[in-house]
């Protein structure tokens, strides 16, 4: 009997990959890949680790793959940013075992920075990308991109999206089959990319790409489905199945490899129909590359969104259905955003540096919440570890504006094992000034909180060795380094006032673990009746905290406080107490 | 049951168990021979910030995600996201409602204001208010109301009663089985009783 699990597309491509063999697995996390890495270190007979960054991953699992192995690398999309320095040029080397690069993209930016379609990265490494349209999908095809890495001799990738990957849908799982390693022999032609081996490598991907090419044409993951002649409509991924809702009627040439693209299969479709239409999202990457074959693609009557994520009504007003009757949206809601934890050790730190009237610039992770009101306490952010190498740039620039601002950069303990150590490098080598403020709660907090070198977990529970922040920092040549507690107002407020005070480079470790690491909490705190209402507690932006418009005071939800005690050491009036009743 | 697949939207605030409900919800709906698609947003919204859970079963089942007008019911977990969602309802659609309010961070530090009446305007919008989070505190675990909304909810979908209390007996750890159950058969009874009257 075909036994039918609800996975998620993550969960599925762990299983493909598991099934398909594969021993290694290697990941930063980032959403929404991380589960994938997660559900895989779990299965019976693989090793996989967390990297410090993406770049780093892909190399260990090109050396993984090199010495003979089947290897999964898995990461968002901005993460493949990262990654391409070893990308491009293991796309000329070629691989030993299978190797399998997971890019899931995030159209929409339900959490991350920008929306960047992966496509263009397999365009331009020229190595072959799967597109899933479900979970059944996203397992069988990862089985197939084995197959393929090692019969072409290419790293392969597989694109996902938010709505692949955490979407849940009916898988039927298989057995694993084990493969044996291929076998390693030094051949520094293949493996040893300088100029003049480079040069031969390249032609050997020349002619890959063309036999790529041939292979697309007849791959079993693109499917025609034919019905009415009249619109023929080339998609992908999720798209598909908005497509199929939208337009019941329509042609649709499904791709599940989006590049390279069956040139030919592609032009038997546009002649079998009257009008061809490409649907994508967030991008234009497959139109203008259907267009590049010399296929004729049509405008859609509306056009279809350049930016955010489909839906199968908005594909089918793009082809000019009515607009659905539906309940008017309720105007002037209050808006939702998500906001540090009660009890945050991130909290106090961010209003003091808005206290100190710093130009803050922040890093990715939980603490970008920070910028938001009422802590409204970063100025930049942008990519991982870009908070202490931009900080860097207004420091050498900040000194000739009108109005100088001490510069102080905000990085979590993960992304500056991520990307945080070059750029502090930098700062020292180059004499720069400035405050390092390395919030490290122990943890990768934003994604689920996973290991990370200076939180000393693996992802396997392997024993490890934890890396000593103060000591890495002071290796790097840094000289004024503290270690504060950062419930601590006072000690915050005293530390951040040397360091602005100091010309030279100041890094402040502010250390406590994630709330959600520990599940303790202390006594909740409450508000008595001496309360002004100056709502100085209320400005800390603590999810427990409001003020009673009425009565005229603030408010703690004691089921949300969590008893941190940073708000009583703003309270001027003493009036928050710790609750008895507890 | 039509071959029409039956599209729930599931809308919350992070940390209301919104997303272990929907998943009680696919399997349930996938025991009793469905084809089901489950979709979800995490990532932000694990901080406090509104969550929707998408789950569609049917026959058969094509689209993850769904669109303004279209879902035929919306639960929703707490009373001002019932109001950011009302119009994915159907027309027809059953909107059924935690009568629990939490307010957003913005109303707290009082940058903005709580809707006037958002109860009152549920109602007359044809909601089921349910109070989920005081029977799931009377039973004894105020994090239950998910699954009292559940049983709420099983009144309305067409999967049998014995599909849901299996799942909630396999999916959950052994010790919170006996009190999820009895949220879930307090909830299907106070449901079952407001549509007699």
């Amino acid at each position: 009997m075909r036994y039918m699990e609800l996975l998620s597309g993550n969960e599925a491509i762990a299983q493909g990959a598991w099934e398909a063999g594969v021993r290694i697995g290697v990941a930063y996390p980032g959403t929404p890949s991380t589960e994938t890495m997660e559900c895989f270190a779990t299965k019976e007979g693989v090793y996989a680790e967390w990297c410090p960054n993406e770049k780093v991953a892909l190399e260990v699992g090109l050396g993984a793959s090199a010495a003979g192995a089947r290897v999964l690398a898995t990461m968002k999309h901005v993460g493949v940013n990262v990654a391409a320095d070893p990308l491009f040029t293991a796309a000329y080397t070629g691989v030993g075992g299978g190797l399998v690069i997971l890019a899931a993209d995030d159209p929409g930016m339900h959490s991350s920075q920008n929306e960047q379609d992966s496509r263009f990265y397999a365009l331009a490494a020229r190595i072959p990308i799967f597109e899933p349209s479900d979970s059944a999908e996203a397992l069988r095809f990862t089985k197939e991109a084995y197959d393929l890495s090692e019969r072409f001799d290419v790293p392969v990738m597989i694109r996902s999206t938010v709505r692949i990957s955490h979407a849940k849908t009916l898988v039927e799982v298989g057995k694993r089959t084990e493969v044996s390693l291929k076998e390693y022999t030094k051949d520094p032609a293949k493996w040893v990319m300088m100029p003049a081996f480079a040069k031969l490598r390249r032609s050997v991907q020349d002619a890959r790409v063309a036999s790529l090419k041939e292979a697309a044409e007849s791959c079993s993951c693109n499917e025609v489905m034919m019905k009415d002649s009249a619109q023929g409509i080339i998609c992908s991924g999720a798209a598909y199945h908005y497509v199929v809702e939208a337009l019941p009627h329509a042609s649709v040439f499904k791709l599940g490899i989006t590049w390279p693209l069956p040139a030919q299969a592609l032009k038997d479709f546009e002649g079998a129909v009257d009008k061809l239409y490409v649907v994508e999202e967030a991008s234009d990457y497959l139109s203008a590359q259907v267009k590049a074959l010399g296929i004729q693609v049509a405008d859609t009557p509306k056009t279809l969104p350049l930016a955010g994520e489909l839906t199968p009504d908005i594909v089918r007003q793009a082809f000019g259905g009515k607009p659905r009757q539906a309940f008017e949206p309720f105007e002037g809601l209050p808006n939702r955003p998500p906001a540090l934890c009660p009890g945050c050790p991130h909290r106090l730190v961010f209003k003091e540096l808005t206290r100190a009237r710093a130009l803050i610039t922040g890093d990715i992770g939980c603490y970008t919440l920070g910028a938001l009101a009422p802590l409204s306490a970063m100025d930049t952010c942008v990519d991982m570890g870009a908070s202490i190498s931009m900080a860097h740039g207004f420091e050498l620039v900040m000194g000739e504006t009108e109005k100088p601002q001490p510069v102080v950069a905000v990085i979590g303990d993960s992304t500056f094992a991520h990307s945080g150590l070059t750029s502090l490098m930098n700062t020292v080598y180059n004499q720069g000034g400035g405050t390092v403020a390395i919030l490290d709660n122990r943890t990768t907090a934003m994604t689920g909180r996973q290991g990370n070198p200076f939180n000393g977990e693996t992802l396997q529970e392997r024993p490890t060795r934890e890396l000593d922040l103060e000591t890495v920092v002071a290796a790097l040549g840094v000289t004024d380094i503290k270690t504060i507690d950062p419930f601590n107002m006072k000690a915050v407020r005293q530390a951040i006032k040397e360091a602005l005070a100091n010309k030279d480079l100041s890094v402040l470790i502010f250390r406590a673990p994630c709330i959600l690491l520990e599940k303790t909490r202390d006594v909740p705190v409450f508000v008595d009746e001496t309360c002004t209402d100056c709502g100085v507690c209320t400005s800390l932006g603590c999810p427990a905290i409001s003020r009673d418009v009425l009565a005229q005071r603030a408010v703690i939800d004691e089921a949300l406080c969590v008893g941190c005690g940073q708000c009583e050491q703003y309270c001027a009036s003493s009036s928050i107490r710790k609750s008895g009743s507890w | 049951m039509s071959t029409e697949p039956i599209t729930v939207l599931l809308c919350g605030v992070g940390g209301q168990g919104t997303i272990l409900a929907a998943d009680l919800l696919a399997h349930s709906a996938q025991a009793a021979g469905y084809e089901v698609k489950l979709s979800e947003v995490h990532g932000m919204a694990q901080r406090g910030g509104a969550v929707t859970t998408i789950v569609r079963f049917g026959e058969k089942v094509s689209a993850m995600v769904t669109d303004e007008g279209c879902a035929d019911v919306v639960i929703a977990f707490e009373t001002t996201e019932a109001l950011r969602n009302i119009s994915y309802l159907k027309a027809d659609g059953k909107l059924l409602v935690n009568d629990e309010t939490k307010k957003p961070l913005p109303v707290l530090t009082g940058k903005m204001e709580m809707p006037p009446d958002a109860r009152g305007t549920l109602t007359k919008l044809g909601a089921s208010l349910v109070p989920a989070t005081k029977i799931a505190r009377e039973i004894g675990n105020e994090k239950c109301s998910n699954v009292v909304l559940l049983g709420a909810l099983a009144n309305e979908v067409g999967i049998g009663k014995s599909f849901w209390e299996a799942q909630i007996e396999t999916r959950l750890p052994a010790r919170l089985t006996e009190i999820n159950l009895t949220a879930f058969r307090a909830g299907f009874a106070y449901e079952e009783e407001a549509g007699l009257q």
